[in-house]
């Protein structure tokens, strides 16, 4: 699987990351590799092999409805790059 | 004192032959001394650290002591630390001081052990030669041109460089074996779910696991006494009793089945480690154990299924790092896009970045089935391999690396070489099991590393095992050429 | 050209837990900005979510009350985008385990009518938190405080033609999940939203029509409005030769228009994946059972007792079954008065009214059913006139005083009832009225009784509006046709 750099520019979009025009080419060649390393896989033969997202069997366990946290704003936002009025500060949304 | 090991200067201060805050100073001397060459240290908490020997201090002769009151030690600076720096070796985080603790952080204030510092690390955990950090790379001890491997390359060699007695780590792919191989020193990945990963910043959250890096399996076992407990905090920790690691440490293998992978042994294995392999096993079977061969079939597949897993789970869980509540924060951003834009384009390395990149395109539109699933599918075949090899034995050993540790600079252009230096690593991760790696050798003058893989929840035979042929071997001994 | 209107809705609403679904927070609604966001809920590094047993009992007894299957085994995901309301850059939702299954939502329409709502799936998701655009410095500010608020989102199929048919979804909708108690249907504070999708084909087309989604609707009428407004700019794009594009709109209810939204997804890839920090959830058998137990009685069996039982008919049923507080009002003044129908005219009328004038609800006014219904006994034992009853009410409403006996005493509303004395009172004013009297008696028996009424008016005057009616028309009709 080949990667172009116009795939490179779209997940780099996605994730929100900057690839200058210059280095295109290079991320684009450094991604084909890996992925060509992981095209191994697409010979191994998975029919009704379940996939695997966790290595244990364990099931979830619930937390019972409680209230356990308190106000700790100040301690938070001290290290908050941008705050005001206990607000976080970001350039103007738009919806 | 440097050279003794946990369990020693635990009894030392026990007998009052030196105090904690004498044994403090002792290594944070080490440290503002040695760690100029070697940069296992991101941050050196001088202060803190003597003032909780002195607390420490306190306690023993109070007689309030546990095993670990007044013990230095350091943190990978991947475990959040209340008050003091935590940046995962990324520019993203040099400003951030978590106002909370990890829970591995609170269980070592709990028991009175005293933290030198934060150790140096792969950025964010990504890559097995410590050259991504952002805080430089680290020199192994055993020679100065030579990485330390990753991403725990600071906490193993400053545990090699005997600047501190033990440091946590965490391991993803290898990250605690791998570094522990080529820096001599002794290193155990736990059980998926044994070790709480609470306040432990994540890289990969299915695969990730913390554990303890440390010269001897002995004090290895004391680490994971106290590391691991179960944490409601984290939903993927296990709920089962913690028993006492060193309790079984004296128990005799004889009659324990131990099987090598024949693909542990294959071509990919330098042909000197190999035989440095294969000779440790000797001496594991004088200790009584029956060796037999096994397959692990899938194992080559492991390094391509970690890497579309992994690199999944790092884009997702690297995107709360957009510049808004912590962290690195562009300056003057002229939009929103721009400040998410360049916050991450300049607080993320190019490892991490590559890595963020690889996973939001196999989990992007009409690759999720090709890559994602497909990488869980084998993920499990991977796992029955273990389920299947442990039903004829007790352990399994092999080699932790491909190869003794090597040159700065020296994987090349292609991130792929570097990936392959855990093929041995990997498959372990993918199925959540204890692997362990112990020094078992020495090739062209520096360490081998001898992995151990244990079933699950069965770190105890992990560390029996190694503590046995600790005590007929010194390996584990050998101080590196650099350390003074 | 005829059109068909083809309409889904998705539903959020929010859960009453007390903590959100993945920390230990408050959920407590309108605290100062951020002072109920933990580490969790600010996605500081290393911290982890733990889920909350109470959504899922909650979502489970939604799923119960729709008829619906629970899955046994729910998985959450994670939704990746990038918004400065969602802190970790990802949603944990469900998509393909979702712990709801199919079920369905039946709907009564003004015309007796009745229609099935198939409901897709609901799953559980954890709310955003707010951006608010009131200036600084050209910045916005993010408050937290509702990120992680436990959600169900409820996806219909596109059962949905009319407006009315969407609205009466929406209202039948917002009564279960109150009545269930599981939500607090509070719509002006974000409670429960509603997402619309719409779609226009030809009639007699099978083939659906592109969709537009006109997110949180967060009134009945508004999205009344919308849906018209919606349809009609489709049918006129397509008859003016352009075509509907699949965005998401955002309506404006007070100007009634509305505009693409800046289409977050238009660009988006969301990269689901199951979340690797929360294990499967598992329930049994017995589990599921055991909340059932705890269902109280769904809006649709308490309209069949109100029919049943209580004489209702199916309209006053269907309206005062819908939401538990509106029910236990009725139930309640129906008890103290003996008189269900009394009880529904009233709560129906006089009411409602006022409750819709002021925009008021059930649960936030001061008025007791006890002592509405107190008053129906004053006005069927005779102690007070309907229009008299109208006065106590009043001061009922605004709290003038608590007691109803006391309000018709200090109002003077109190009818007399005293046969002898409204005799002597019709006595006199009879005298005065020899002309009528006269009339009355040349006329046939159907001019009569339209001409009764006209002595009533001076008899209520001389009585200063006292006078028992009914006894005046009895005493009336003696004397008249004697």
């Amino acid at each position: 699987m080949s990667i172009q750099r116009e795939d490179v520019e779209k997940i780099a979009r996605l994730a929100k990351l900057q690839i200058n025009e210059e280095q295109l080419e290079t991320v684009a060649s450094e991604l084909s590799n890996i992925l060509g390393l992981v095209d191994q896989l697409q010979a191994v033969n998975t029919d009704n092999i379940e996939p695997m997202a966790h290595p244990t069997d364990a099931v979830q366990i619930l937390r019972a409805d409680q209230v356990t946290e308190t106000n700790n704003r100040e301690a938070f936002q001290k290290i908050a790059p941008a705050t005001e009025n206990g607000l976080y500060l970001v350039p103007k949304v738009i919806e | 004192m440097h050279n003794k090991t946990v369990a020693e200067l635990s009894k030392g201060l026990a007998a009052g032959e030196y105090s904690s805050v004498e044994l403090t100073q002792h290594f944070l001397t080490r440290i503002a001394e040695q760690d100029t060459t070697i940069n296992s240290f991101i941050t050196v908490c001088e202060n803190e650290a003597l003032s909780e020997a002195k607390a420490a201090d306190e306690k023993i002769s109070a007689g309030d002591a546990t095993p670990w009151t007044g013990i230095p030690f350091a943190h990978k600076d991947i475990f959040c630390t209340q008050g003091v720096k935590t940046s995962c070796g990324s520019k993203m985080l040099d400003n951030f001081i978590p106002p909370y603790d990890a829970t591995v952080t609170s269980n070592f204030k709990q028991q009175g052990a005293v933290c030198l510092g934060k150790t140096n690390m792969d950025e964010f955990a990504m890559g097995s030669s410590n050259e991504s950090s952002y805080y430089g790379k680290v020199t192994n001890p055993w020679g100065e041109n030579l990485v330390p491997g990753g991403s725990s390359g600071g906490s193993a060699a400053a545990v090699a460089a005997r600047l501190t007695p033990a440091a946590t780590a965490t391991d993803t792919g290898g990250s605690i074996r791998q570094p522990s191989a080529l820096c001599g020193v002794t290193g155990l990945k736990p059980t998926y779910g044994r070790v709480s990963r609470y306040g432990m910043i994540a890289f990969a959250s299915s695969l990730d696991q913390g554990g303890p890096i440390a010269r001897t399996a002995e004090d290895a076992a004391m680490m994971l006494n106290v590391m691991a407990s179960y944490d409601k905090r984290d939903s993927t920790c296990i709920e089962r009793e913690v028993p006492d690691y060193t309790s079984t440490l004296n128990n005799s293998i004889e009659g324990m089945n131990i099987g090598l992978p024949k693909e542990f042994f294959s071509d990919k294995l330098d042909a000197k480690m190999q035989q440095q392999v294969q000779n440790a096993v000797k001496e594991i079977e004088k200790l009584g154990a029956n060796i037999k061969e096994i397959s692990l079939p899938h194992t080559e597949l492991s390094v391509p299924a970690y890497y579309i897993i992994a690199p999944a789970e790092c884009s997702a869980n690297l995107s709360r790092f957009d510049g808004v509540r912590y962290g690195h924060r562009c300056d003057n951003p002229k939009d929103l896009e721009d400040l998410y834009m360049r916050s991450r384009t300049e607080g993320f390395g190019d490892e991490v970045k590559r890595r963020i990149l690889v996973g939001a395109y196999a989990l992007s539109a009409g690759f999720y089935d090709a890559y994602y699933r497909k990488a869980q599918q084998v993920r499990r075949l991977i796992k029955n391999d273990f389920t299947s090899a442990f039903k004829d034995v007790d352990l399994i050993i092999g080699p932790t690396t491909p190869s003794p540790a090597f040159g700065f600079n020296s994987k090349g252009a292609d991130p792929t070489a570097m990936y392959l230096e855990d093929i041995f690593t990997i498959s372990t991760n993918l199925a959540g099991l204890p692997g362990m790696s112990i020094p078992g050798g020495m090739v062209n003058g520096l360490p081998v590393g001898l992995q151990l893989i244990g079933n699950y929840f069965d770190e105890s035979r992990l560390l029996n095992v190694s503590h046995q042929f600790q005590k007929v071997t010194d390996w584990h001994n050998k101080t590196p050429t650099n350390c003074r | 050209m005829q059109w068909e209107t083809v309409i889904g809705l998705e539903i959020h609403a929010q859960l009453t837990t007390q903590s959100k679904i993945f920390s230990g927070s408050s959920t407590t609604f309108g605290a100062d900005a951020n002072t109920q966001a933990s580490a969790v809920d600010l996605a500081m590094p290393g911290t982890l979510p733990v889920p909350n047993e109470e959504a899922f009992r909650k979502a489970i007894m939604f799923g119960l009350a729709i008829d619906a299957d629970i899955n046994k085994r729910s998985v959450f995901d994670r939704k990746n985008y990038f918004y400065p309301d969602l802190p970790k850059g990802y949603q944990t939702t469900q998509l393909d385990h979702p712990i709801v299954g199919a079920g369905h939502v039946e709907i009564q329409l003004k015309d007796g009518s009745k229609k099935s709502i198939r409901i897709h799936h609901a799953h559980l998701e954890e709310d955003a938190g707010k951006s608010l655009h009131e200036d600084f410095h050209g910045m916005s500010g993010i408050d937290l405080n509702r990120a992680g608020t436990p959600l169900i989102e409820i996806v219909t199929e596109p059962d949905m033609n009319t407006a009315e048919e969407a609205v009466a979804f929406a209202r039948k909708l917002h009564g279960l999940v109150s009545s269930i108690g599981i939500c607090d249907g509070e719509m002006s504070q974000g409670s429960l939203r509603f997402d619309v999708n719409i779609s226009i084909r030809p009639v007699g087309e099978e083939k659906l029509g592109t969709r537009t989604e006109t997110k949180n609707l967060n009134s009945f009428r508004f999205m009344e409005k919308a849906i018209a407004h919606e349809v009609e700019r489709q049918i006129e794009l397509i008859e003016d030769g352009g075509e509907v594009k699949q965005e998401t709109r955002l309506y404006d209810g007070d100007k009634d228009i509305s505009r693409s939204m800046r289409s977050k997804e238009e660009a988006n890839d969301y990269r689901y994946f199951p979340c690797p920090d929360l294990l499967p959830v598992v329930f049994d058998d017995s589990y599921i059972e055991a909340i059932r137990e705890t269902l109280p009685e769904l809006p649709d069996v308490k309209q069949a007792r109100f029919i049943e039982q209580l004489g209702l008919s199916e309209y006053d049923a269907g309206i005062l079954s819908a939401e538990n507080t509106m029910a236990n009002f009725f139930e309640a003044t129906a008890k103290t008065c003996n008189d269900s129908k009394l009880a529904a005219n009233w709560i129906m009328g006089e009411l409602s009214a006022r409750l819709n004038s002021e925009d008021k609800s059930i649960s936030n006014i001061d008025l007791k059913a006890e002592q509405l219904g107190s008053l129906i006994s004053r006005i069927k034992d005779g102690t007070v006139s309907s229009s008299g009853a109208k006065k106590v009410f009043d001061a009922l409403w605004i709290g003038e005083d608590d007691n109803v006996d006391k309000i018709i005493e200090a109002k003077g509303l109190k009818q007399v009832s005293d046969t002898g004395a409204l005799e002597a009172i019709v006595d006199e004013v009879l005298a005065g009225m020899t002309d009528q009297i006269e009339q009355y008696k040349s006329a046939d028996d159907k001019k009569r009784k339209k001409l009764m009424g006209g002595f009533m008016g001076p008899l209520m005057k001389a009585s200063k509006g006292q006078g028992n009616p009914k006894l005046f028309n009895q005493i009336l009709a003696k004397k008249l046709n004697s």
